[in-house]
């Protein structure tokens, strides 16, 4: 794996900052008084974030292979934990926390 | 005199709305400072990104980009995408934060999900500064994840037990995220082309190649199919 510099590192997060603040301050620039919001943004406001998010669940699990090692068997069981906790008590942090012990558990003692 | 009255005032009616997001920063702030630390990161990365991007999903995703071979176009691209949903934020925030003088760059610059969702919900009492009372929630919560992300990177090299799989974490939250999105939403058409297009983007581009495809994809979808999902929206 090549390192990145620590200029690199630099731009790298600089870009995140400015990837960031573009989305935060671009409707305050656009939209400087109650000018009415175009419809299509609007509509893309509706529906992006749920491909979004489903989109970022599958970044995440990304370099997990079906076809070597465990065949994804640990990253399957913690995801039902966190769904299963999630669906039962509704707690943010409880589902988040919860799933990742049981993958850790996994990883570290099951699936080793 | 009177002024600090108003401030102290504001920080008092803030400050409980605040509470759940100590619990909730501290303990993904921790953990992503914990898993900087794990990556091989001295704490004034943790430190220095979540005071500067100050947004939880894209700081642990830059985990990733930092350790990856160096993608500027990448790197912007996937910001601007994770964080699109701040738009929708922010049109929803223009009459709100109106009026708020020298305070609304700032506002604009912390809002973060959980702030926004504090300001723009909160029932704000009239006798209180609603430009005060937005500021101390927004840098309340920012104090709360930069202090978390910081003692994290310092604590993470104390850390003992093995780390190994700490960073499901990062899994773990889109996953509560989609989950509560899905159960929110009557129409999951957006959900599946957004698994389902990354899926088959996957498989076709690989692991490291496979993002720019899927989000032009997914825009492309969203777009052609805006008439019946409206329809159905209204139906």
């Amino acid at each position: 794996m090549i390192e990145q510099t620590l200029l690199q590192q630099i731009i790298t997060v600089a870009l995140c900052v400015a990837g960031t603040m573009a989305t935060r301050f671009l409707p305050f620039a656009l939209f400087p008084q109650g000018k009415p919001t175009p419809a299509y943004v609007k509509y893309l406001g509706r529906v992006l974030p749920l491909a979004i998010f489903g989109m970022l669940v599958v970044y995440c699990l990304r370099h997990v292979s079906l076809v070597t090692g465990w065949h994804g068997l640990p990253e399957a069981i913690s995801l039902l934990v966190v769904v299963g906790i999630h669906v039962w008590k509704r707690q943010m942090l409880l589902s988040i926390a919860g799933g990742t012990i049981c993958y850790m558990l996994l990883v570290q003692l099951v699936f080793v | 005199m009177r002024q600090k009255q108003a401030i102290w005032k504001a920080l008092q009616a803030a400050f409980p709305y605040t509470v759940p997001i100590f619990a909730g920063f501290w303990f993904l702030g921790l953990t992503y400072g914990i898993y900087m630390n794990a990556s091989g990161f001295s704490f004034w990365y943790p430190s220095l990104m979540s005071l500067t991007i100050f947004g939880g999903s894209l700081e642990f995703l830059a985990v990733q980009m930092l350790i990856n071979p160096f993608a500027p176009l990448q790197t912007l691209l996937v910001s601007l995408m994770i964080q699109s949903r701040h738009l929708f934020y922010g049109i929803a925030m223009l009459d709100r934060f109106r009026y708020t003088g020298w305070k609304k760059p700032y506002l604009i610059f912390g809002m973060c999900d959980e702030s926004f969702s504090i300001n723009y919900a909160a029932t704000i009492p009239p006798e209180v500064d609603r430009g005060w009372f937005m500021l101390w929630v927004t840098a309340l919560n920012q104090l709360y994840w930069v202090s978390g992300a910081t003692l994290g990177g310092i604590l993470g090299s104390l850390v003992c037990f093995n780390t190994k799989g700490l960073d499901f974490v990062m899994t773990a939250m889109f996953v509560v995220i989609f989950l509560e999105q899905w159960l929110k939403e009557k129409d999951r058409t957006s959900a599946y082309i957004g698994v389902g297009a990354s899926v088959l983007c996957l498989a076709l581009f690989g692991p490291d190649q496979f993002m720019i495809p899927t989000m032009a994809s997914i825009l492309l979808l969203l777009t052609l199919l805006r008439k019946p999902l409206e329809r159905r929206e209204t139906a």
